[in-house]
Parts: structure tokens; sequence; C-alpha cells
């Protein structure tokens, strides 16, 4: 018992001031795409034939990116002679809509879509109880997420909370590009859940496949399952990508 | 026998023509086999069928096998049509695989005592009706006394998917058997044709908390066939600190967790904070908390400047004294201890009989590692100690990763000291450009690269065709090796020891899928 609390006392109180202080992120953080407006050299595809999850396209005003499918591998940034695309810093990349994903150039200064399910944030502003399946995630997605109940993160301080039972929930987190050999345990998960039962995509393969797009082995994402209400992009999404993306839906920040 | 006229050798990281692979004839591969694994002491790194060349039906099975004391890996490969004699019936460590083999090409493992998907994917084209996740014969146990419990796919916190029948009287267990393929993605498939612009992203998710080492795995693999993937030794060392800080991460949260699991929340708490500093660390290196992209072929991605490196060297000291605090605690508590000690005994012969690897190996006294039987890059000058327990109980599983821990922070010093003496020519030849080698490689040529991942070894082969592009790919995680382990450790044991017992492996599920 003496031991415990000397122990205790040694460690200290070690709870992240998120979101009141904004979060420490590292220099190399892959954050939002920033891209330079401009047309782009003829006949020049070099972003689009590095990509290894097809998220770049090229418009007349230069490339564009999908977060939702883009995995902040930072290649095409490295490549373009243009210099055209840089990833920053802003970690708030959740949506609540497929295409608010895509960035593109843009003279206006970017802030997250705050108009997210009203319903969802009238029940839930309080209290969000979620149940995840990975429904063929590689365990990023997973343990970042996890990493949300330690400690370190506490999101309880929020109300959000993980629950074992799908009848407890109030919406299902995924991860995963949705593997053919899963998708009927999310369906079952899904339908054991009170409604409405908001869906939350979170990762790059929930979302649209990710790297994993192309495999006949997946369903290629959430979208042709269940129409997410929460996208939440990233490969793995940072925790406070994923924190940050909860409080909006909640309408908590 | 002369293993060195009958096997081909080669030594970790390093590649051959196929044509010197010397194919046996069938009764003479299956024999020389079984001698080297039950007789000779060798393990089963790897073992797989591909299509044969230009006789559409036909396979060539591929057996890599490690011999630990030599340094070597042994390589030989027999033609086979339709159905073989399988040789888990002698040889107990090609149980998985056979089942895995018969599950992906519809050969027949003929007289294999347990025939079943280990994945649940569908069969190859005209071979059988198309299966479903976990719908299988389970072995049971026909008495009114008996009790059945199955417990997933989903389970009750955030973990993957994957499926556990246990037959029990009362409380004990008498059979678990474990049903996966949840996870399957198709990863090995993809791979056909590359490297091209996913194959690395593609290796760093085979299981996503093991990004470090499979992408080393895979850049070492392509370094033995592509000279211009070699990598320099400062590449090499700085791959080495992030799958230190990797095994770190992981360890620190799994004996977290092991203290989680028998309500134990002091450490369950210190533990659960001081595993994402190890995760940050990684971060700082490359921006991303696995790793990923770090690790490139040639190279790396980032180079660390002296000030960040004297920075991570106070973090990591800083982080290592919170870690002494949190696990002398646990390993001090009587209460703990208690729930740990045989608990979940996974006998010594067992292990080395089913091919047990890394730390449950080690915890069951299997002198394993292939950081030092197999030294690769930074491993061979700069060696770690082993760290080896022998009760095979939850409590030496514990423990191995405690003293594992120990020996990273140890090495993890060294390492950074070393990198800051690199000169600036030696930093600058760390960087990658590549970020995708879409050139070539060696034609027709077969490669194997070893790691020590933190669960264990990991096995990556590849085959070449005649335009040196990958014609097969094959990943052994270390959970392949090990699931077969968990359930044997639940057999008489309590069903309220599972959680703990699983916890003492902790198994990847999209590791063991792809």
């Amino acid at each position: 018992m003496y031991k415990a609390l000397k122990a205790r006392l040694f460690q200290g109180h070690r709870t992240g001031r998120f979101p009141a202080v904004a979060p420490t992120l590292p220099d190399h953080f892959q954050g939002r795409p920033q891209l330079l407006a401009g047309p782009c050299p003829k006949d020049c595809s070099a972003c689009l034939d590095i990509c290894p999850a097809k998220a770049v396209s090229v418009s007349a005003n230069g490339p564009q990116i999908d977060t939702g499918r883009c995995l902040f591998c930072g290649k095409c940034a490295a490549i373009c002679p243009r210099q055209a695309i840089a990833f920053g810093q802003e970690y708030r990349l959740a949506a609540f809509a497929r295409e608010q994903l895509v960035a593109g150039a843009s003279a206006a200064a970017w802030a997250p879509p705050t108009a997210g399910n009203a319903q969802c944030r009238d029940f839930c502003g309080q209290s969000l109880k979620i149940r995840q399946v990975s429904a063929g995630g590689c365990a990023a997605c997973e343990l970042d997420f996890n990493v949300l109940g330690t400690l370190a993160w506490d999101m309880g301080r929020f109300g959000i909370q993980v629950v074992a039972s799908p009848r407890h929930a109030d919406c299902i987190l995924v991860t995963g590009p949705v593997t053919r050999n899963m998708l009927l345990a999310l369906r079952k998960t899904h339908d054991a859940m009170p409604r409405p039962a908001w869906v939350i995509a979170c990762g790059a393969c929930a979302i649209s496949g990710g790297v994993f797009a192309d495999s006949p082995e997946t369903h290629g994402g959430l979208e042709a399952i269940f129409k997410p209400d929460l996208y939440i992009p990233g490969c793995p999404p940072h925790p406070t990508t994923i924190l940050e993306g909860l409080l909006r839906l909640m309408g908590r920040s | 026998m002369n293993m060195d006229t009958t096997f081909l050798a080669l030594p970790n990281g390093a590649a051959a023509p196929i044509a010197d692979l010397p194919v046996l004839p069938f009764d003479d591969f299956r024999a020389q086999l079984i001698q080297a694994v039950m007789q000779d002491g060798l393990r089963v790194s790897s073992f797989f069928a591909t299509p044969a060349d230009n006789q559409p039906g036909d396979f060539e099975l591929i057996a890599v096998l490690a011999d630990d004391r030599a340094h070597l890996l042994r390589l030989a490969a027999s033609r086979v049509s339709k159905s073989y004699l399988a040789l888990s019936a002698d040889c107990p460590a090609f149980h998985w695989f056979e089942r895995e083999i018969a599950e992906v090409t519809g050969l027949v493992c003929e007289n294999h005592p347990w025939p079943k998907p280990i994945r649940f994917t569908r069969p190859p084209v005209g071979k059988g009706a198309d299966v479903l996740p976990g719908v299988t014969d389970y072995l049971r146990i026909a008495d009114e006394a008996a009790h059945e419990v199955a417990v997933g796919p989903v389970h009750a916190g955030v973990i993957e998917p994957g499926h556990f029948r246990f037959q029990c009287l009362g409380e004990e267990v008498i059979f678990l058997e474990i049903s996966l393929g949840y996870q399957h993605r198709g990863i090995e498939k993809m791979l056909v044709g590359g490297p091209d612009v996913r194959s690395a992203q593609l290796i760093e998710c085979a299981a996503g908390d093991t990004s470090i080492a499979s992408a080393w795995c895979y850049a070492r693999l392509l370094a033995a066939l592509s000279p211009a993937c070699q990598a320099s030794p400062a590449a090499e060392l700085w791959r080495g600190i992030a799958l230190e800080f990797e095994r770190s991460a992981n360890h620190t949260g799994d004996l977290g967790a092991l203290a989680g699991d028998v309500a134990f929340l002091p450490t369950q708490s210190f533990c659960g904070r001081i595993r994402g500093e190890y995760l940050n660390m990684t971060a700082a290196l490359c921006g991303n908390r696995f790793g990923r992209g770090y690790v490139l072929p040639g190279g790396l991605r980032y180079l660390a400047d002296n000030k960040k490196v004297a920075d991570l060297q106070a973090w990591r000291k800083r982080v290592h004294a919170d870690l002494t605090n949190a696990l002398d605690l646990l390993f001090d508590t009587p209460s703990v201890l208690d729930r740990f000690e045989n608990t979940g005994v996974l006998a010594p012969a067992d292990a080395a009989a089913v091919g047990i690897v890394g730390v449950a190996g080690r915890a069951s006294g299997l002198n394993n590692d292939i950081r030092l039987s197999h030294p690769y890059g930074p491993y061979t000058d700069r060696p770690l100690s082993l760290c080896a327990e022998g009760a095979g109980d939850v409590l030496a599983r514990a423990m191995v990763r405690r003293r594992e821990l120990d020996a990273s922070n140890q090495w993890l010093n060294e390492a950074l000291n070393a990198a800051t003496e690199l000169s600036a020519d030696e930093q600058t030849s760390a960087l990658s450009s590549q970020h995708s080698p879409a050139r070539a490689l060696a034609p027709s040529m077969i490669a194997v690269s070893l790691q020590e991942a933190w669960r264990g070894e990991l096995c990556h082969v590849a085959l070449t065709d005649s335009h040196g592009r990958f014609r097969h790919y094959k990943i052994v995680d270390p959970s392949f090796h090990n699931w077969y382990g968990l359930a044997l450790t639940l057999r008489g044991e309590q069903i309220s020891h599972f959680p703990i017992c699983n916890k003492s492996f902790n198994l990847s599920y999209c590791g063991h899928d792809l």
C-alpha cells in the first residue's frame, strides 16, 4: 500500500491538457495537406504516380488530395517539382461528409467543419458511448484510439467511454477496410445497437479502404455498407486527431 | 546427413539464384526436413507452396529452416502435384504451415492430423464450396457434464477480431480452439508483381504494431536483391534504434495490460502513459508514432541532428526511470505474483515441438533471438544480452519482457551515443531518396530476411521472376508460430485465467491473417 502510494507520488500527474492547450506535435508530423494554387507543368504526374493510395488528383488549379484515402506518407510532397504540396501541423482532420475530406488549393484559411449530426450533438453532447469494431484494421488505429482511455488522455473527462456491449453503445467506431470475413460480424454488431446508431470511420482503411482499397478480400471501407457520421483521416490518425473529432461530433469544440 | 549438400545455405538477408535451390525428390525432402527439425534442432522459419513454372496444377514446396548454431538459413524445395504426405504427423512444427498450404493451394496434405482452414479464405478456383469465417467442426467433448464457451469474433474491448472456442468441465478448460482469418486482407497476393508504390505500405500494415520490424525486414530483403537498395551502417544503426523503441513501447504496454488483467491499477495506469512516451520518441524520428515511412529501401526518410539525439537520450533516460519505478512496484506485489506464477504454463518441450518463437519461446527456455542467432545490421557488432527464463508461465513471459526492456534501454543508450559520433558524411549516407523503387530487382532469385520483431521472429521470403518482379512474397509473422502455443497453455487451466494467458502472449490477429 505504501509502496503504491510512493510510486504514485513519483509518477506524478500526467494527464495532458488538450483541448485547453494545443497539442505538442512532432516536428515531422504530417497534418492536413497545404496545396499551392496554379497549374502544374504539362505532362507531370509525379505525385499521381508515387501515391500508394490513389489519393492525389490534379485539377486546373493544381493538385488535390483526398484525405480520406491519404496515408500521410508525404511522398508526393517530397517528389513534387513545383513544391506545391506540403503537410502542415494541422491535426484537426475529421469531417462530417465525405466531400469535406478533399483538400485543394484555396485562398481562404481552412477551418474544420462544425455542422455535424445535430441529433448526435443533442443526444450525446455530454456522454458518448462507443463500441469499437476492428474490421481488418492493422492494430495501429485501434491502439491509438485505445490510448485515449489511458491517463495521458483520459477521454472519460468528456463523457466518452468505450463499452463492451453494442446494446450500450451510441455509436460504432470502425477501423480497417472491412474484410470479407468481418462483414457479417460488423453488420450484426451494428444491428444489435439501439437506433439511430451513429457510425464513425476511423483511419484511411475504414474511410476508403486505404492501401487495401483494391484488394478483392476487402470491401474498400465503410462507405458501401454504412454512411459514416464522422470521418477521421490518417494512417493511423494521431490520438489528438481522433479525440478532437469526437469532441466536434459531440458539439464540444 | 551432410546439411551443406542437401540444403542451400544462406545468411540472414541474402539472396541466391532460384536455380541453386536444391529440388529434392519428395520422399527425400520429407525425410531430410523431419530429421533436421526433430534431430538436428533446426527450426521452421517458413514453409510454403508456390505454383511451379510451366506446369499448371503443380507446386513447389519451399522450406526455410533456421540453423541457429551455424547462424544460417537452410533452404530446400520439392515438386508436388495434387497431394503429398504431410510432415505434420511426424513433426508438429509443420502443422500450421501445412494447414495454410492446403487452404491456399488446394493441395491435399495426406494424413495431416488436423486438416482445417486457418483463415477461412475463399478456396482456390474450382476447389470446393465457399467457406464462412469460423464455421467448422470444432473438437467437442461428448459428455453432458461438459460445456462450451464461444467468444468473438467481436470482443469486449478495443481489440482485433478472432474466435475462441473453449471446451470446459466446470471451470477447467479441457481444450481451446482458436479460429482466425477475420483480418485477412490478401497482402501477399497484393505484393506479387511488385515492388511498386504501395508495397512498403502494405508491409508496414501487415501488423501495424510491428511496422518498423516489417519495413526493416522488407528493406533488407530488397537490399539482397538490388545494389541500389543497400543501406549504410549509419542507416542500419538508426533502424535498430527505431526497432528498440518499438519493442520498448509494446513490452511496456503488455506489462501494463497484464497488470490491468489482475486488477493492479497503479502499474496499468503508469505503463499506459509510459508506452506512449516510446511511441512519441518514434514520432520524433519521423512524425508517426508507429514509425510509418521511417525505414525506406536504401536508408531512412529523415536524419536526426545532434540536438535531437541529445533530446532523445535525455528523454529515454527519464522514461526508463519512470518505467523502472512502475515495474518494481508490479513485481514487488505478492497478489500480482500469485496470479502470474504457475498460470498458463507452456512446457519447454511443447514450446520446442510446435516451434514457439520470441518472448513466449524464451519464457519457455528456448534460447532463440534472431538478433543473436542471425545477427544483422547494428546487432552484429553491438550484441544484446539474451533474456531467457524457463518456467513458461505468465510470470516468465512478464519477466522476459521486463529484462528485455532493460536490455533495450542499455542498447539504446550505447546506440544513441554512437549516433552522436557519426560524421556528417555518415549521417547523410543514411538518408534514402528512394521513396519507391520501381526499378526491377535481380531476376529469378530467392531472398530471405529475418528480424527479431518485438513478439519474435519475423520472416520474409521473396522469389523474383525473370523480369525482376516479385513472383511470390511470403510473410511469416511471429504470431503465426505462437497462436497454437496460446491454445496449449489453456489446457487444464481455469477459464478465468484466459485473459492473462492471452495478454502474456499478446499475439497479432492481422499479422497472422495477412
